[in-house]
C-alpha cells in the first residue's frame, strides 16, 4: 500500500521509542492490526506485544497490571455514544497509574465531573484540532476539524 | 506473544470464576534478543504471578533457569537476566491459549493472540 493510504498506528511505537520497558497494544480491528504489525516490523520494534481484543467486552487482562495507558479512542458517533467513556473506564481498570487519552473538547466538562466524582484528577495537557475525513454518506463536508483535548486522568495520591 | 503478556492475561468467558492463568500451548516459538533493563525487571517481580510464569516457561521448554520461588527484590544480576530472558525474549509465534474453566481456545497467530468471543459467548 502507498504510505499515505496506510493508516498509521504509531502510539505503541512512540511509547517503545521513548523508553517504555514493555508495550502492549490492544486492538480489535484486523486491518488496523495488519497496519500495526507492518509498522512494528518496519521500525524493528522488539518490545511491543499486540493482543487482539475488544476493550468494550469483559477484559482479557487482570486489573492493575499496567503502569500507564496511552490511547486515542473512538469519539462516539450517532450510533456509538459513550464509547469513549468505556475506553477510559477500561484503561483505568487495567492501569495502576495515569491514563493519557484524546477526547472531544466538547466533552471536557462531562469527563471531568465524571472522573472527579470517582476520585480521579483530570488535567488537560493540550488542546488540538483533529481533521476527521468524510467517512459516512451523512457527513456533508469532505473534512471536518474537531476540537480535541489531550488529557491525563490521574489517581489522587 | 511474550510470557510477560501471558502473565497479565485471563479468560473473559461468561461465568468464569477464575480465568487465570490461561493454558498455553505452542507450535512455533522464536527467541529474539531484547535489551536488558534491570530496573524494569526488578519492578515487574512483585507484579508477576510466579507459579504461572514457571509453568508457562516449562511449557515452552525454557523454565530450567527459573527458581521455584519468586526472587527477592534486589536479586543478583544473573537471576534478573534469566527472568528477563523468559519474560521478554521468548515469543510464542504460533499456538493457543485455553480458558482453564471452559476449555475455550484462543488462537495465537503471528505472535498475536485473538481473544475475541462470539455474541453468545
Amino acid at each position: 500500500k502507498q504510505w499515505y493510504q496506510r493508516r498509521v498506528r504509531v502510539l505503541s511505537i512512540g511509547c517503545a521509542m521513548l523508553g517504555a520497558g514493555h508495550v502492549t497494544a490492544l486492538e480489535v480491528d484486523p486491518d488496523a492490526i495488519e497496519d500495526l504489525a507492518g509498522n512494528l516490523e518496519e521500525y524493528e520494534m522488539d518490545n511491543v506485544d499486540v493482543v487482539q481484543c475488544d476493550v468494550t467486552a469483559p477484559s482479557s487482562f487482570k486489573e492493575g497490571v499496567f503502569d500507564t495507558a496511552i490511547m486515542n479512542p473512538p469519539f462516539g458517533t450517532k450510533n456509538n455514544e459513550g464509547i469513549d467513556m468505556v475506553f477510559l473506564d477500561r484503561a483505568l481498570e487495567l492501569c495502576r497509574g495515569s491514563v493519557y487519552s484524546f477526547h472531544k473538547s466538547s466533552t471536557r466538562e462531562f469527563i471531568t465531573r465524571r472522573m472527579e466524582s470517582r476520585g480521579y484528577h483530570v488535567t488537560v495537557l493540550a488542546e488540538m484540532k483533529f481533521s476527521i475525513p468524510q467517512m459516512y454518506k451523512m457527513h456533508r463536508k469532505k473534512e471536518v476539524l474537531v476540537d480535541v483535548d489531550f488529557i491525563r486522568v490521574a489517581r489522587e495520591r | 506473544m511474550k510470557l510477560l503478556t501471558h502473565n497479565m492475561m485471563k479468560s473473559h468467558c461468561k461465568g468464569v470464576t477464575n480465568g487465570f492463568p490461561l493454558k498455553l500451548s505452542s507450535t512455533k516459538v522464536d527467541v529474539k534478543e531484547v535489551e536488558f533493563n534491570a530496573d524494569f525487571i526488578t519492578r515487574m517481580l512483585d507484579r508477576l504471578e510466579w507459579g504461572a510464569l514457571v509453568e508457562a516457561a516449562r511449557q515452552l521448554g525454557v523454565g530450567d533457569s527459573l527458581p521455584e520461588m519468586a526472587p527477592e527484590e534486589g536479586g543478583d544480576e544473573e537471576l534478573l537476566r534469566s527472568v528477563h530472558h523468559v519474560l521478554l525474549e521468548v515469543e510464542v509465534t504460533e499456538g493457543e491459549l485455553e480458558c482453564p474453566e471452559t476449555g475455550r481456545r484462543f488462537p495465537i497467530r503471528n505472535g498475536i493472540p485473538d481473544m475475541r468471543l462470539n455474541e453468545e459467548e
